[in-house]
């Protein structure tokens, strides 16, 4: 599918026989240091621009697929039950997550109620399902390639994946109302407030490093390939 | 720690962005792809520094109407309101409530105006090859990405007020203009940082290619 007879060159890893060493190239300043194996709970960061390389993160698979199904299920409950009600004049109003994406279309900004639908929805729940599927994935090395694709999708889609946010914006508004009307917290907020540190300590749990051995290589050669390789 | 403080770039090799493999790049340049994940390798992003100078000037062209125009209406029997995004924050300033007046204040206005003022000074020190402080301009960019998200805060705030105030006829709030820009203006800015190549920081453009070819 890609041009393959840049491969064979491009297959060449300098030093990467040098089984416990790895060899990488910071991602900030792409100064190529090699790291020795870290001990538990020790950080590598780089020699020149102090970016944080790796992390030493026990059991990760594991932690990660526990605190993901954990996730998962308080998303799913996020996004139905209530989040927020109103009672004014004796008229109540409650809505959820989605609500506000639909009142938000109906009053004519479109562009908007997708943007927060993709932030506060599509983002957390596809950041969730694809570290799962991964995490899955990965226990019998080696992994097929797709789950490279869904590692890579699950760091792209991250960065727009704004729970905490979207939940600091939901006090604003709250507060911004409470002049106006009376304001019911509803069960989702509660539920989306424990979802921010577990989603923050699943992203902390899971170390890429680990599932990228663990995967196929695109170039059709198995995790262990380059270092039985290459004298 | 090694004695030889050597770019990826300057070894011929470069590190992928995706799973971080360190590969040695074909010799006549050319089209390489990752062996592990299959993405495009690329010793510097391509054509960084115009993307990034690009996507900057489109967002503070839209920072003028994100501004100027209302963010939300609200609508009485009495009249309707209209509030720009600083109107919401002078109307938030209380004595209880004035902490979160100063979030939205910082995420909405100091936020995206700092990131364009801090964007266009990386850009211009990288283009005129700029040596000095290079570890206090990559802080700068990794603060970039990491607080750059935290300006969508306004645009949750008006979705949900806009979400619950629907008391009609008594009262109701109907979105502005405002918001689309003011949306467009933090995912421009986004993927403006994301198309900056740190890497660049680093680089002296003529000492690497004497000493390495």
């Amino acid at each position: 599918m890609m041009a393959s007879d840049s491969l064979p060159v491009a297959a060449q890893v300098p030093a990467a026989s040098a089984a416990e060493e790895t060899l990488l190239a910071c991602p900030d300043c792409d100064l190529l240091q090699r790291l020795p194996p870290l001990p538990p709970h020790h950080a590598a960061s780089c020699a020149r621009c102090q970016a944080p390389l790796c992390r030493h993160k026990p059991d990760s698979l594991e932690r990660t697929l526990a605190l993901a199904l954990a996730a998962a299920i308080l998303l799913l409950i996020a996004n139905v039950v209530p989040m927020l009600g109103l009672s004014v004049a004796g008229r109540e109003a409650f809505t959820t997550v989605l609500g506000g994406v639909v009142e938000m279309w109906r009053e004519g900004s479109q562009v908007v109620a997708m943007l927060v639908l993709f932030a506060a929805v599509i983002a957390p729940a596809l950041e969730i399902v694809c570290l799962l599927l991964v995490v899955l994935a990965v226990r019998h090395p080696p992994a097929p390639h797709w789950v490279a694709t869904l590692l890579h999708g699950y760091e792209f889609v991250r960065e727009w994946s704004m729970i905490e946010i979207m939940l600091l914006g939901v006090l604003v508004a709250l507060i911004k109302i409470a002049e106006l009307a009376t304001v019911i917290p509803g069960l989702a907020l509660f539920v989306l407030g424990s979802l921010v540190f577990l989603l923050a300590a699943m992203a902390a749990a899971f170390d890429p490093r680990v599932a990228w051995q663990r995967i196929e290589w695109a170039a059709g050669r198995g995790p262990d390939g380059i270092a039985g390789g290459r004298g | 720690m090694s004695t030889t403080a050597a770019s990826a770039r300057s070894l011929g090799c470069a590190g992928c962005e995706v799973c971080g493999l360190v590969v040695r790049l074909p010799v006549p340049a050319g089209a390489a792809f990752c062996p592990r994940c299959g993405e495009r390798l690329h010793s510097r992003l391509p054509a960084s520094l115009e993307r990034t100078w690009a996507l900057t000037i489109a967002a503070l062209l839209l920072y003028i109407p994100a501004n100027l125009l209302p963010v939300m209406t609200t609508n009485t029997p009495l009249g309707a309101v209209s509030d720009t995004i600083m109107q919401g924050v002078v109307e938030l300033w209380s004595p209880t409530s004035w902490p979160l007046a100063v979030v939205v204040f910082v995420a909405s206005v100091t936020i995206p105006l700092g990131k364009l003022i801090a964007l266009a000074y990386l850009l211009l020190t990288v283009q005129r090859g700029s040596v000095r402080s290079n570890g206090q301009r990559v802080r700068l960019y990794r603060l970039l990405k990491f607080i750059g998200r935290w300006s969508m805060l306004d645009v949750f705030v008006d979705t949900f007020v806009v979400a619950l105030i629907q008391l009609q006829p008594l009262m109701w709030v109907e979105p502005g203009a405002g918001v689309l820009y003011f949306a467009a203006v933090v995912v421009v800015t986004m993927v403006a940082v994301n198309s900056f190549d740190p890497r660049l920081i680093w680089d002296l453009p003529q000492q690497e290619k004497h000493a390495h070819g």
